[in-house]
Order: C-alpha cells, then sequence, then structure tokens
C-alpha cells in the first residue's frame, strides 16, 4: 500500500491512516521524500520542518493506538502560506520586515486543520503579504511552476499552489484577496476556492485588504478542497466579521450533479481571455449544458470596473493594515537616533518595492482632498459591481468565466510593467468586492500549461460550486480516459 | 479697552468600568505589573482582530441616555498615525457617526454646556521615558506597557459654551458625578480614567467669532485645569492686547510654574486618514435594548438635587451637594424611605455620614436609616456616637444600644425619671411649677446627671415642661 501513498487523494489516505492500512508516519514520509526532490527545483516553501512532521505523525499514529477517534484529516500532509499565524514555524509573509518572527498563537484555521489530524509540512511562499499575482514578489525567493520551471506559479498563493502541483503535500491553504488562490490555482492546474465572505475566520492570518481577504483551500482534486473546507468554514467568536451560517456536507453533496442549473457565461470577462483560455471556458459551458445545465450568455459591464476599484480599495486598507510593522515590538528594526527615525529605517528597509507602491498608493487615496474622489468613489464601484452581481444571481445560480486571462506567463515577463501585472486579475477581483464565494477548477491546457475555468456563485452557494467544478472535473476525466 | 471673554470646549476621556478591555478579553485593571494584562489582540500582533465588548457599548449608551444625546447606529473607524505606544499604528475610535451624538450637561448654576458627541474609542499603551530630562525628545531610552493599551474609552466633547476656568471645572466635577452615577466609570482623575483636554481662546465680549484655539493636553486634576485655563486665557489676552497674534498650538501644563507651554517645536498637520474599520461590523443598538438601558438608568445628581429642593425648599445647598454624591446618596434615600425627617437625614448625611464613608463597614444605608431614626428617641450626640459605633458593630440597632450603654427609652420611662428628679428636688420644683425658668436648667442637670446615657436633654426637657403643664392646671 505504501507505495501508492502519493496517488490517493485526502479522504482516502485519511480513511487509511484511520483503518491503520497506512500509518501516519508512512503518509508523511513518502511526501517528504517527495519534497525533497521537488523542492530544490520548485522552491516552494519558506519554512519546512522534516522533524516536526515526523512527530506529529507519530503522535496521529500513538492516538490511533490507544483507541482515539482520528480527525478527517488524519495524517494528510499540508501546507500552510506563510501570512497565516503558526506557532511552530515562522510566519513571514514573505517579508524580510518579518524575518525569524514566530507568532505566539495559531490562526483559527490552523488550529481547525491540525485538530482534524493533518500534518503540517510547512509554509509556503507568496508574493510579500500576498501583494502580487506571480510570486515574484517574495523578499526571500522565486517560487517556480511544477509544469514548467521557467514560468510563475500564480500568486499570492504560488507556493501553495506550487506544492499541490507537485505533490508535495496534499492540501494547503492560501488567501484570496483579489484572486490570490484563485489565479495560481489555474495556472499550476489545480483547484482553489475563495469562500464566502465571513464563511472562514480571518484570525490569525496576517492582514492585507480586511474587507476582501479570505482564507481558502487548495486541492489536487474538487473532493479534497470540499473535504478541507467543512474543516475550516465555520464561525469563530475571535472573528467579528465571520459567519454564523451552518456548515453545508459539501463533499456528500458533489455527485448530486448540475442538472436544473441555470449557467450565465460572463461575455465580458470572455473578452479579455486569450484564445486558448476563451476556449477552455467555452468547452466548459458545452460540457456543463450536456450534463443538464442550462448555459446562456450575460453580458456584466459592471466587472470591468473593478479592477481600478480594487486597486483603490485593498492598498487603503494595506496601508492602514501594514502600519503596526514599525520596528517596535517585532521583527526587523532599521537603526535611527529617534523613534521616529528608527520606524522610517525599519520599513525603508524591510518592506519591498511592490509593498511600498501599495502603502502610498492607499495612503494617497485616503488623504484629506482625495478620500471622496478615490476611497468613496472606490466604494461606490463596490456597490455597483455587488448590485450587478445580485441582479444576475436572480437570473443564474453560478456564473462561468476565465480565471485568469492567461495561462501561466514567464518569470520576469510581466514584474517590470505593475499595471500589467494587476491585470491578471481582472476576473478573480469582482468576487472579492462582492463577497461572493468562486472556485477555480482545471479545465484543459495550452501547450501543457494549465487553464482553469472560475465558477461564481451568490454568497453562500459554496456546495453548488463544489457541484458544477467536480461535474467538469469528472467530465475531464472521462475525457482523459477515451 | 477691550474686555475679553474664554470660548473653552472640553473634550473628556474616561475609562469606561468594563470588566475586560474594548476589543478582547484581557482585564481592564489598573496597578497590573507592566505588560502583563496582554494578548495578541491589544498587542495587535500579525493577524490579530478586534471584537467588539458589548458591555462597553452599553455603557456607551446609558451615559449618552444621562446626557440627553441622541444614541444611534454607529460605526467605528481607523485614525491612522505612528506612535510607539500604539500597537497597530492606528487607533480603533469613531468619527462621524458615533454612538451618541448631541446632548447636554447642565451645571449646578443653570447654565447648560452643549454636548457635540460621546463616542468609543480604545486607549493606547503608557510610554514611560527614562533618564535625560524625562520628556520622550530627551529621554535616554522610554518603556512601553502595553497594559492600558486597548481599554475602553468614552471621548465627550463638549460645546465650546465654557466661558470661565471655574465654569470648565463646574463642568468636569458635573460629568463626573454622571459619569460614575451611571456606573460608566470611577472618574478618579488621578490615576488616569478621567482625562481633560481643553481647546480654549478668547474673543472681546459680545464678539460671536471664534479665534485660533490652542489645545491643553491631559491635565490631571480639577485644580490644575483651572490653574492651566486661567493662565492661558490670561496670555492669549495679553498677546492680543500687545498686537500679537495666537499660533493654533498644543500645549501642556507645567505644574511647577504654572504656565502652559507649547509640546512641540513645529506644529505638523494631521491627516489621520480615517476610513471605516473593515474588521467591525457597524454597531446598530436595537430600540428596545435602548429603551432598556434608560429604563435601568438611576437618578443623576441634577435629579437628586430636585428631589431634596422639593422635599426641603430652604435646605443648605453645601449640604445638598454632599447629599447627591454617589457615596452619600443610597444613604439618603433610604433614610427618607423609612419616614426620616428629611432635614435629619440630610444633617447627618451631609456631616457626620459624610466622614465615615468610603470606610464604612457595618454602617450600611439601612442601618444608617434605623440609627438616625432613634434621633426621636435619643440626643443628636448620641446618635452621633451610635452612626460611629455602627461602623465596626456587626449585630442589631437594639444590640448596638445596648453595647453603647444607651438603653431605649419611652416617653413613658422619660417621665418616670424626670419624676423621680422632681420628688427629690422639691422646692426647685415648686418655683419651676410658679413659672421660674431660671431653676430648669437645675432641674435638668439633675436628670442629666442620673438619666443621661439612656435619654436626650430634648426628651427630659420635654417631660419636665409636661409634668409643670400637669401641675399647673391641678
Ligand atoms: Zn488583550
Amino acid at each position: 500500500m505504501t507505495d501508492g501513498i502519493l496517488t490517493l487523494d485526502a479522504g482516502a489516505l485519511s480513511a487509511a491512516v484511520r483503518s491503520g492500512e497506512v500509518t501516519a508516519v508512512e503518509a508523511v514520509e513518502a511526501y517528504l521524500a517527495q519534497v525533497a526532490v521537488q523542492e530544490p527545483e520548485v522552491d516552494a516553501f519558506l519554512s519546512l520542518d522534516a522533524d516536526a512532521a515526523i512527530a506529529a505523525a507519530e503522535a496521529v499514529d500513538r492516538a490511533r493506538a490507544s483507541g482515539a477517534a482520528l480527525g478527517p484529516l488524519a495524517g494528510v500532509p499540508v501546507a500552510f502560506k506563510d501570512n497565516l499565524c503558526t506557532t511552530a514555524f515562522p510566519t513571514t509573509a514573505a517579508s524580510k520586515i518579518l524575518e525569524g518572527w514566530v507568532p505566539p498563537y495559531n490562526a483559527t484555521v490552523v488550529d481547525r486543520v491540525l485538530a482534524a489530524g493533518a500534518i503540517a509540512i510547512g509554509k509556503t511562499n507568496l508574493d510579500e503579504f500576498a501583494m502580487g499575482s506571480s510570486t515574484e514578489n517574495s523578499g526571500y525567493k522565486i517560487t517556480r511552476n511544477p509544469h514548467d520551471l521557467d514560468r510563475v506559479p500564480g500568486g499570492s498563493s504560488g507556493g501553495s499552489a506550487a506544492v499541490i502541483a507537485s505533490r508535495m503535500a496534499l492540501l494547503a491553504l492560501g488567501s484570496d484577496t483579489g484572486g490570490s488562490i484563485r489565479q495560481p490555482a489555474s495556472l499550476s492546474g489545480i483547484v482553489g476556492l475563495k469562500p464566502t465572505y465571513g464563511r472562514v475566520s480571518r484570525y490569525g492570518l496576517l492582514a492585507y485588504a480586511s474587507s476582501l481577504d479570505q482564507i481558502g483551500p487548495m486541492a489536487a482534486t474538487v473532493k479534497d478542497a470540499a473535504l478541507m473546507a467543512e474543516v475550516i468554514f465555520g464561525h469563530d467568536p475571535m472573528d467579528a466579521t465571520s459567519l454564523r451560517a451552518p456548515i453545508p456536507a459539501l463533499v456528500n453533496a458533489l455527485m448530486e450533479g448540475v442538472t436544473s442549473f441555470r449557467v450565465g457565461l460572463v461575455s465580458d470577462l470572455l473578452e479579455v481571455a486569450s484564445p486558448a483560455v476563451a476556449s477552455a471556458v467555452g468547452r466548459a459551458a458545452a460540457t456543463l449544458a450536456q450534463l443538464g445545465a442550462k448555459v446562456e450568455t450575460i453580458s456584466i459591464p459592471e466587472l470591468a470596473l473593478g479592477l481600478p476599484a480594487y486597486y483603490v480599495v485593498a492598498p487603503a486598507e494595506a496601508s492602514s493594515n501594514l502600519a503596526r510593522y514599525d520596528g517596535v515590538r517585532y521583527g526587523f528594526r532599521g537603526n535611527g537616533e529617534t523613534a521616529e527615525e528608527m520606524m522610517v529605517a525599519s520599513r525603508s528597509e524591510g518592506f519591498g518595492d511592490e509593498v511600498k507602491r501599495r502603502i502610498m498608493l492607499g495612503t494617497y487615496a485616503l488623504s484629506a482632498g482625495y478620500y471622496d474622489a478615490f476611497y468613496l468613489r472606490a466604494q461606490r464601484v463596490r456597490s455597483l459591481v455587488r448590485t450587478a452581481f445580485q441582479e444576475a444571481y436572480s437570473r443564474f445560480d453560478l456564473l462561468l468565466s476565465p480565471t485568469s486571462p492567461t495561462t501561466a506567463f514567464k518569470i520576469g515577463e510581466r514584474s517590470e510593467d505593475p499595471v500589467e501585472m494587476y491585470r491578471s486579475d481582472v476576473c478573480t477581483i469582482p468576487s472579492n468586492l462582492s463577497g461572493d464565494p468562486a472556485i477555480s477548477v482545471p479545465f484543459g491546457d495550452e501547450d501543457g500549461l494549465p487553464i482553469g475555468v472560475q465558477l461564481m456563485g451568490p454568497a453562500l452557494s459554496e456546495e453548488r460550486l463544489l457541484r458544477a467544478a467536480f461535474a467538469l472535473e469528472s467530465a475531464r476525466a472521462e475525457e482523459g480516459e477515451r | 479697552m477691550t474686555q475679553w471673554e474664554a470660548v473653552i470646549g472640553l473634550e473628556v476621556h474616561t475609562e469606561l468600568k468594563t470588566a475586560t478591555k474594548l476589543f478582547c478579553g484581557c482585564p481592564n485593571a489598573f496597578g497590573f505589573e507592566p505588560n502583563t494584562s496582554v494578548c495578541p489582540v491589544c498587542l495587535g500582533l500579525p493577524g490579530s482582530l478586534p471584537v467588539l465588548n458589548a458591555k462597553a457599548v452599553e455603557l456607551a449608551i446609558r451615559v449618552g441616555s444621562a446626557l440627553s444625546s441622541r444614541v444611534q447606529a454607529s460605526q467605528f473607524h481607523r485614525k491612522n498615525y505612528f506612535y510607539p505606544d500604539m500597537p497597530k499604528d492606528y487607533q480603533i475610535s469613531q468619527y462621524d457617526v458615533p454612538v451618541n451624538a448631541g446632548g447636554a450637561v447642565v451645571l449646578r448654576s443653570g447654565k447648560v454646556v452643549g454636548i457635540v458627541r460621546a463616542h468609543l474609542e480604545e486607549d493606547t499603551g503608557k510610554l514611560v521615558h527614562k533618564g535625560g530630562d524625562g520628556r520622550i525628545g530627551g529621554a535616554d531610552y522610554s518603556l512601553i506597557d502595553y497594559n492600558r493599551s486597548g481599554v475602553p474609552l468614552l471621548e465627550i466633547v463638549s460645546e465650546p459654551d465654557i466661558s470661565s476656568a471655574e465654569e470648565a471645572k463646574e463642568y468636569v466635577s458635573e460629568l463626573r458625578a454622571i459619569l460614575v452615577a451611571t456606573g460608566a466609570s470611577d472618574g478618579r482623575m488621578e490615576e488616569g480614567s478621567l482625562r481633560v483636554d481643553a481647546n480654549v481662546s478668547v474673543r472681546p465680549v459680545g464678539s460671536t467669532e471664534l479665534r485660533t484655539r490652542v489645545e491643553i493636553k491631559n491635565v490631571n486634576s480639577l485644580r490644575s485645569l483651572g490653574r492651566a485655563i486661567g493662565y492661558e486665557v490670561e496670555r492669549q489676552i495679553s498677546e492680543y492686547e500687545s498686537g500679537g497674534s495666537i499660533l493654533q498650538q498644543t500645549r501642556h501644563f507645567d505644574e511647577a510654574s504654572g504656565k502652559t507651554l507649547p509640546l512641540r517645536a513645529k506644529e505638523e498637520a494631521n491627516d489621520y486618514r480615517y476610513f471605516p474599520e473593515p474588521d467591525l461590523p457597524p454597531i446598530a443598538p436595537l430600540q428596545a435594548e435602548i429603551d432598556r438601558i434608560v429604563g435601568e438608568l438611576p437618578l443623576l445628581p441634577a435629579g437628586r438635587r430636585v428631589r431634596l429642593f422639593g422635599l426641603m425648599p430652604g435646605a443648605s445647598s453645601d449640604q445638598v451637594e454632599v447629599a447627591v454624591t454617589e457615596e452619600v446618596w443610597p444613604y439618603v434615600v433610604a433614610g427618607i424611605e423609612i419616614g426620616v425627617a428629611p432635614e435629619l437625614v440630610l444633617a447627618r448625611a451631609a456631616n457626620e455620614l459624610a466622614a465615615l464613608v468610603g470606610n464604612a463597614g457595618f454602617l450600611t444605608p439601612e442601618r444608617f436609616a434605623e440609627v438616625v431614626a432613634l434621633e426621636e428617641r435619643f440626643s443628636p450626640s448620641q446618635v452621633k456616637l451610635l452612626l460611629k459605633e455602627a461602623v465596626s458593630f456587626d449585630g442589631t440597632v437594639d444590640e448596638l444600644v445596648a453595647k453603647v450603654g444607651l438603653s431605649s427609652s419611652g416617653a413613658e420611662d422619660v417621665r418616670a425619671m424626670v419624676g423621680e428628679v422632681v420628688e427629690a428636688n422639691p422646692e426647685e420644683w415648686r418655683r419651676f411649677v410658679a413659672g421660674d425658668a431660671k431653676v430648669a436648667g437645675f432641674l435638668l442637670g439633675q436628670v442629666m446627671r442620673k438619666f443621661g446615657k439612656a435619654i436626650s436633654g430634648a426628651q427630659a426637657k420635654a417631660a419636665l415642661e409636661e409634668l409643670a403643664r400637669g401641675a399647673a392646671g391641678l
């Protein structure tokens, strides 16, 4: 059995560990062997702790031996994006300003995943403070796309995406502020779910843009993403924006199909996509129709306004969220004669260019005399997007679009042009602005580079999204078999 | 020559008396070892999030209702600026939609001072500057205690309706009494649970203009507030009269010299970049909830005054001011409620009791009422003695009387005691009945010498006169 460990999905591996067919130590050792081979090429982890992973796996095996009931992720190797607080690993958000900082507490999601029996392998690379779409903005290193090492894995959760794509862990957590789970999932050929805002506690997530940030699962399959979603969903008293909605049985609902679903194919987002991506999305629409969904084209021109609104709201919140990194209490401290000089030095030397760019943008947008023209206007655009979505969801159960306009681009290709980079998120940003859930699922490729399609739905419609994504995934698998 | 008047608005920050801080579960307590009442939230650690303390909102609404404010749905904003005592480098505060808008404080003089707003915000940590000159610019190093970080504050902003240092003091003491009566604050200025900033300007009498104002920061006693404003008003007047002008400035009050001095050499325009706090949903108290809080409000100092002057139109206002204080008022209420003459209650409460509260031991309001009621039978000096003894005496009021060595004497007993003395002094008694008032003193002296522990002089005198009337009528 141990030879086939890497072929098992999370549900199957966890079941095998619970039944004793595979020990957690065997599972973790198989994944650590994979890490030893892949990590030197992919460079996805910011911290790794093989000994701790083995020790945690031994604890799971001992618990089983003592007759304790094991959780739904027993023995499953996981990786956490490095903007999630962990007491067992440093937490840096890929920023030099937090080099070596070890939080005194775990993020709520981390606690939930570990309590379910998962084994933490390490922390994954990201664009510094989750600001970017390629993971090239990391203060530490560049992560490579396992499908083509000259290309980016997407971002900002590029490390988590690359870890799953190269099978160095079975499940990973990412965070998504403007597409940071879905876009790297698309570019790396995995599944990424951005849940409804408030579905997953943000407590312990290093904030980028608080009103947009949402943590979600990244996995090789829709079923694994659903399994992890069940573990991390649910109200948390430590997050005042956390929802009290009941958690649906997501895994069990996957097989229920898409018949009777009304699916809107968003023409405005198709137009921004490359021909290969647009054609993949078209095939996905056709597949859903074949499976019994009613597919129609819809134009939502307001979605185009999302990008500029996002690049005001997110930097504005970031300029405030990142103020605390001042060298006084933790992290990197620069030199200065006075407290003020020390703070200026710490921030000037500790932050990377993209972070500074967004702090400046956001500071400007909130400044006296500019607030109305920028921040307030962006908020009005945000409500336009929300209203447009509401209108669309009154007619459709789901919306279908590309996740990213293109497949993975070359390392360095867009890093000199921030605005071009910002455009990578044009399809994903609207769901963050509205707070609604969305998922990216692989559907085809272009010359070996994965293409993801995005399904969007109204608040709390994750079950529907996962069912439709599962239907697309299953259809692709059957196609492959033919 | 121009006559000048002062235009003063006050910002009072009060720490709310909650068990825990505004956004986390850390104890809200004074006097802990530095940095022991802290957690990821109030230290502003990366990833931490605020969760609003409902009790703080309730206390804010109580104060707002007591100030006749409009209690409204409100929102938190972030006030962004860098300072080492502020762990997130922004303060969670309220901005354009505070929990309480408008309102007024009515001073004892009857003057009405308008309230602009009373809003919730979090306190900062505390900097302790060590070495050098002990100020932030010149210290060798500084220590930061974050125990105070995240403590709930209510900032109460007045209209610039105050026109003298004396009135400012009156306003703060009235506001303080309201805060204490509503249970929102312990009102201790010396522990920093009440902090006052004053905005001061002057203008020619009769003018309605608002000239450049100076903000005096963090004055820590009523006396200093009066001195600081007094100095600042004089300074501004003489500046204008000598042809100068006033800079918009923040100044601090130097206790030693009695002067206000500029806080910073260069005044920077602050842009706090307020925006709605995305981590906290708006507060939308239900009307039923507001009604419940208003219904539970105690009688406030102004209402207490009205009640006492209603019962005793000629009462001494000094005594009334003592009686309406938070510590004394429950005793006054207990005395009046069991039917003791209000004048008597007021006198004992404002004098003997006021000296004992704070360390009253077994002298509860109920016991106070019982003892003061005894003044129909005992002399004032005996009742005062009983009050003093009651502090350390754990027993019934009869046992207290016995312990002090007084026995309870009814009118019958008193007549019998006086009768005994009369019989023993027939000659003096005859002269007294015949109308020689001078011998009354001798007879009463005899009574008191013999029975003074058991009866009061007033009782003895009344019995003596009654017996005399009886004898004359024979
Ligand atoms: Zn705390």
